[in-house]
């Protein structure tokens, strides 16, 4: 009974085979998925960011306030446009409510994307792809991107970022 | 001792002392009282989420779903897991329960602090969600009243080891520990463990939402809270595993197949899950690759193994027992045979499947780095821990209030009908709640979101006719869990008001 104290010597009780046969192919089971981890970072091709950099909120708003100024080719629903060339570092900032800028880039160029934050915590979430990194306030969070599809994707954030959260969102066109 | 104080279970034979009784029922009342809280919450977040239906307005839902998270992961589970400690140590032990006085001191502290949260989060001064991530703020005596719930918990479990001493010492049970008891005292140690982490984040951000120090660094806040928040969890998975054990025992007369195998599996989760707290934080900036992957990966599988141990270990146990009655005709008579009708027996088994497969799979699946990019804080998670510690935890602790009424409380199980349909109810609509959640968060839904379609915002979003199915899906699933959550209730008070008396 689990509730009354087991019999003496129940340390040395010899395992039963089917137990024995269990336990043996959950281990190598674990020991399975614990390699894929690994491997799966080492073979795969698309990983979670693993650059990142300190940096203060005025700093990053600075940055992407100049990338902006310096790439602006139009507005849409109030948020600024950029178009940056292939290879440069793009900035998109989270600030309640809304991702800005609108980020237009090309098909097949790759870009260092700059994430950040420069209130509370937010989390980019690109849809219908259904990708999610998190932009959080101190931290550039950098993830290498190449769009590998064309058209216009919605930014979304989710994580909970205040009363206007379900508001919060952007958008990334990416032409052909 | 005055051997006035104990009373002998006509059922059982346990000797039952009557502060540990009083404390037992004190807490589980509690508990209950807020699970019916958080279930009728739980209704408002449904029928919001639903968006057909939209019921609350966008401040009321982010409110009452920081209320909704408090209420039922942190007061629910945990007064429940107290009296389950107390149960453990005094009742399965026959021993009087060390100083209650400290007892009533962890429960003033707990429903203190649980109340001057809840009052916090009503007045509108914690819009923050329970994870409270800085630099969103609360008013400090939100902190405050979490603070002091955390230590009125800790109280509980120094009081659960100091009745293990004195039950030794006072010689109420000879040899090792039974198996129950065993896996409480694991609880006991991760929560004594994790609690004291809590300390860590919770003490310093209270400290700065009362305007005394600098804020904490938002992502060391994440670090923080999720080595705690995560490692707590094992907590109820401790408690949940220990009950199935009891449930198997006293529905079926279930004997642990190896004593060796489920403690060394209690002692893995000790020893590991603490670890895997990173899979919060697998798409955030601050920690390298190798970090997350280690963490995640290694120590979490050993964990991992200690769940399947028990996956199997419990089940057969229950074999075991149920063939010894006879039922051995084919692979699977004893399976049929089992006794479907006695709502401990189908809590357990509906609470099984429902952390094992939905549960837990999803959770070693979204937890690794690659899957994570595609789940982090959309609705697969709440689909997640709606299996896990809702139709696991959750349902089991329902599971053991059916034993628990009897031997505790002294009243027959009200509405018996009714008892036997509540498990089937609650768990398998939470089953569909859960799955419909991880079907539409595969789409991008956000959790925590009060609108999907960007109202308000900028730019529209949609997604199309068949995420609204499945909202409605959950939405429907999840009226009919808040039913089967308000039958459980109604059973429980009724039982405590209405049941009949058993004399002893
Ligand atoms: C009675 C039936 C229940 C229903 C219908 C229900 C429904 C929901 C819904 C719709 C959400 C919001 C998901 C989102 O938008 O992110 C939610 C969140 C949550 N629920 Fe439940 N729930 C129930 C019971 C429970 C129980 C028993 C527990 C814990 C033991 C629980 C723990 C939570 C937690 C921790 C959250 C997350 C809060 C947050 O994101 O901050 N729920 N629930
Ligand atoms: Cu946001
Ligand atoms: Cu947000």
């Amino acid at each position: 009974m689990s509730v009354t104290s087991p019999q003496p010597g129940w340390w040395n009780t010899p395992l039963h085979k089917e137990e024995k046969i269990w336990i043996t192919i959950a281990f190598v089971w674990c020991i399975l998925i614990t390699l894929a981890m690994p491997a799966w970072h080492l073979f795969g091709t698309q990983n979670a960011a693993s650059e990142y950099y300190k940096i203060s909120t005025e700093d990053f708003g600075f940055l992407t306030d100049a990338f902006i100024e310096k790439y602006t080719v139009g507005e849409d629903s109030g948020v600024p446009v950029v178009a940056p060339p292939a290879g440069a570092d793009i900035f998109l900032r989270g600030q309640q409510w809304g991702w800005d800028p609108v980020l237009k880039l090309k098909q097949g160029s790759t870009y260092r994307l700059h994430l950040s934050s420069v209130d509370v915590n937010h989390s980019m979430s690109l849809l219908p792809m259904n990708m999610n990194f998190k932009a959080v306030p101190g931290w550039d969070n950098v993830l290498t991107i190449t769009p590998t599809s064309s058209g216009s994707f919605n930014l979304i954030c989710n994580e909970f970022c205040g009363i206007g959260h379900h508001s919060m969102n952007g958008k990334i066109i990416v032409d052909s | 001792m005055a051997s006035g104080n104990f009373r002998t279970c006509p059922t059982t034979g346990f000797k039952i002392h009557i502060p540990a009784q009083t404390l037992i029922q004190t807490n589980a009342v509690t508990a209950i009282v807020f699970l019916l809280v958080g279930g009728i919450l739980g209704l408002g977040m449904v029928l919001t989420r639903w968006q057909a239906v939209h019921l609350l307005n966008d401040e009321w839902f982010y409110r009452l779903l920081t209320l909704h998270g408090i209420a039922m992961l942190v007061a629910w589970i945990i007064f429940f897991e107290m009296a389950v400690l107390y149960f453990a140590s005094a009742i399965v032990l026959s021993s009087r329960l060390a100083a209650p006085w400290a007892g009533w001191l962890q429960y003033v502290l707990m429903l203190g602090g649980a109340a001057l949260t809840a009052v916090q989060i009503l007045l509108g001064n914690a819009d923050v969600m329970f994870t409270s991530y800085v630099p969103l703020q609360a008013n400090h005596l939100y902190y405050l009243g979490i603070i002091l719930f955390a230590v009125g918990a800790i109280v509980g479990c120094i009081v659960f080891f100091a009745t293990l001493v004195v039950a030794k010492t006072e010689g109420t049970y000879k040899g090792s520990l039974p198996l129950v008891t065993f896996g409480a005292a694991a609880a006991a140690i991760i929560a004594i463990a994790t609690l004291s982490h809590g300390a860590i984040v919770f003490i310093p951000t209270w400290l700065w939402a009362a305007g005394i120090i600098p804020m904490m660094d938002a992502e060391v806040y994440r670090l923080l809270f999720w080595g705690f928040g995560h490692s707590s969890q094992q907590i109820n998975v401790c408690a949940m595993v220990s009950v199935w054990y009891l449930l198997g025992t006293l529905t079926v007369g279930a004997k642990p197949m190896n004593e060796k195998v489920c403690r060394t599996a209690f002692v893995f989760y000790i020893l590991f899950i603490n670890i895997a707290s990173e899979h919060h934080l697998l798409t955030d900036p601050g920690l390298s690759a190798a970090h997350k992957t280690w963490n995640t990966g290694y120590f979490m599988h050993l964990a991992v193994l200690a769940s399947m141990i028990h996956a199997f270990s419990i089940p057969g146990c229950i074999e075991v027992a149920l063939r010894k009655k006879g039922y051995t005709r084919g692979a699977f008579e004893w399976l049929k045979k089992a006794p479907w009708g006695n709502p401990g027996f189908s809590a357990l088994a509906l609470s099984l499947f429902g952390f094992g497969f939905l549960g837990g799979i999803t959770g070693v699946v979204y937890g690794t780095e690659q899957v994570n990019i595609i789940a982090h804080n959309n609705l697969r998670i709440p689909g997640h821990f709606h299996a896990t510690v809702v139709a696991g935890t959750t349902l089991a602790f329902m599971g053991i209030t059916y034993y628990v009424l009897p031997l505790i409380f002294r009243r027959e199980v009200a509405f018996p009908g009714l008892a036997k349909l509540q498990p089937y109810i609650f768990g398998i609509a939470m089953y569909v709640v859960s799955v419909s959640m991880m079907f539409a968060g595969g789409f991008g839904v956000s959790r925590r979101s009060w609108d999907m379609n960007g109202v308000d915002g900028p730019f529209q979003v949609n997604f199309g006719p068949i995420v609204d199915m499945a909202l409605a899906i959950m939405g429907i699933a999840g009226v009919v869990a808040c039913i089967g959550g308000a039958m459980y209730c109604i059973i429980a008070v009724a039982t405590l008001l209405i049941g009949k008396k058993i004399e002893a």
